[in-house]
């Protein structure tokens, strides 16, 4: 019954939302990646490592990842007024350390890295789809990591475990779950719940994210060969 | 078992062979497994996989010649920015010996110095100085800059591509390790090469790439194409990817001649001492692994 449940926009009940990603758009960045998810427009630009600016942050062993999330003003229907706010500051802090188990900076002692996740157009999921442009981005600027990090969410909407919500869904929905995932080793790097799930529910709605994971990843390892292979 | 073919391109994460095979740089094992930690191509020698990065930042090694620009000049030593995520230092006395002078008045923020990387510290910190043919403050020219993984790139097997562009544009040109270039000519010749220079960068992973800066050469300069052979090679064009793997071949070529004829030019000379070095810190790599296959064991 339930994979024949069509959901508001048509989507089947583990169906994404159609994805596209590109890698190296920024001339003047170090590492840069755009990505739309369904209405989510989101450019990332990616600096460094370099010398650390900031003499609390540096680690005398390794290096250090600050992200930045931000939503433009025009980004929502209502203007949202430009700046940091709580929200904004809470998805920073979540990205970094989303993206931070993969990393490998223990050659670059004393530098950091900055991740700028610039939010142009959203629409419902922008902090998985800015965690997965931003590892896209920190990939091309030639930093080492264990692995591609990936974001995608799943919800329950309509007493149904549906994958990908979009911004109806999430405003309606009775609960999202928002992961991010290292696919090659199965890591979990981002575990995010917000409503009423029950333990069976919750169980259903991993898996089906990290499903959605598995599949946006291959997009990411596409998007990041179509760069340097073809001209 | 190994996945992968030599000069594949890999990211990060990918699985390139199972436990017989020893990581090296641009690696990492996990679990007995080899992966790729960059995005890059794979060279395989032996048994031991290294990915050559596509991107990556310049990080000093003792020997290597850089290009660096003065920050700041302090009581005894100057600032130096050499392109990197760290900052050089050049001491006073690598410059005077015991003599004590002022320093704003030999070098002054914003001069550009032709420089030898004499230590690395633990922090990565880079000492310099000036000892070597051809050290020190460069005046006028441009600095063009390009990736320090495209270095090898510019210089052309043997030095062919960038003593190619000296005699064709009558310019001066300097490469540093880092991945800073300067060149010193005629402005518009200046012009020219900074151009030639940047279409090498980003056109570094096409084939057939010194011909093709020899036809852009000659059509910028004499205003027609160079006679013969040049077609044939036209025909003879590879994939695409090819060319990175040129690159490829050329580094591992550049690090088996270790006795090389020191004539050929200062700027291929400090190249080649730079692949000597290469050398010694691969074979650092070898015994830091094998220890590591110890410890597994």
């Amino acid at each position: 019954m339930m994979s024949e449940m069509i959901r508001e926009d048509g989507r089947k009940f583990n169906e994404l939302r159609p994805i596209k990603i590109e890698a190296g758009v920024l001339e003047r960045a170090d590492g840069s990646a755009y990505l739309e998810v369904g209405g989510n427009k989101i450019l990332v630009a990616v600096y460094g490592p370099r010398e650390s600016y900031i003499r609390r942050l540096l680690e005398p062993n390794t290096g250090v990842i600050r992200c930045r999330y931000n939503m433009a003003p025009f980004s929502v229907d209502d203007r949202k007024r430009p700046g940091p706010d709580r929200r904004s500051s809470e998805i920073s802090k979540i990205t970094a350390d989303a993206l931070r188990p993969a990393l490998m900076l223990e050659n670059y002692p004393r530098s950091m890295v900055d991740v700028y996740i610039e939010v142009i157009e959203a629409e419902g999921g922008t902090r998985c789809a800015g965690i997965t442009a931003a590892s896209v981005a920190l990939v091309d600027a030639g930093i080492p990591m264990k692995d591609i990090v990936v974001g995608c969410a799943a919800g329950k909407v309509n007493d149904e475990i549906v994958l990908d919500l979009s911004e109806v869904e999430d405003k309606e929905g009775q609960a999202d779950v928002p992961i991010a995932m290292m696919p090659r080793t199965g890591e979990i790097t981002l575990l995010q719940s917000d409503g009423d799930l029950t333990e069976d529910e919750f169980a259903k709605a991993i898996d089906l994210a990290m499903e959605g994971c598995i599949e946006v990843n291959k997009l990411q390892k596409e998007a990041l060969m179509k760069k340097y292979s073809i001209e | 078992m190994i996945y992968v073919e030599n000069k594949d391109l890999v990211i990060p994460g990918q699985l390139l062979a199972d436990e017989e095979y020893y990581s090296g740089r641009g690696t990492f094992k996990e679990n007995g497994k080899v992966c790729s930690s960059l995005m890059g191509l794979v060279s395989l020698r032996n048994k031991k996989i290294r990915v050559i990065p596509l991107k990556s930042k310049y990080v000093p090694k003792k020997g290597d010649v850089v290009i660096g620009k003065i920050n700041d000049v302090r009581f005894s030593m100057w600032d130096v920015d050499i392109n990197s995520p760290y900052s050089g230092i050049l001491p006073a006395f690598e410059v005077f010996g015991r003599e004590k002078k002022e320093l704003n008045k030999v070098y002054d923020v914003g001069d550009v110095l032709f420089l030898r990387v004499v230590d690395v510290d633990e922090i990565k910190k880079a000492k310099l100085g000036l000892k070597g043919r051809g050290m020190g403050k460069f005046k006028g020219g441009i600095i063009v800059e390009i990736a320090p993984t495209k270095v090898p790139r510019l210089i052309g097997k043997k030095g062919s591509m960038i003593n190619m562009i000296k005699d064709k544009t009558n310019c001066k040109i300097v490469v540093g390790q880092n991945g800073l270039v300067w060149v010193k000519g005629k402005p518009e010749m200046e012009q020219l090469t900074k151009n030639i220079i940047n279409l090498i960068e980003s056109e570094a992973h096409t084939s057939g790439l010194t011909n093709k800066i020899k036809n852009e050469l000659y059509l910028a300069i004499d205003g027609e194409l160079p006679p013969e052979e040049t077609e044939e090679e036209f025909v003879l064009e590879k994939p695409k990817l090819q060319n990175f793997k040129e690159e490829l071949e050329q580094e591992e070529e550049l690090e088996e001649e270790k006795n090389n004829k020191p004539d050929i030019g200062e700027v291929i000379e400090e190249f080649k001492r730079k692949n000597k070095n290469k050398d010694n810190t691969l074979s650092y790599g070898d015994n830091s692994n094998n220890s590591f296959i110890l410890n597994n064991k």
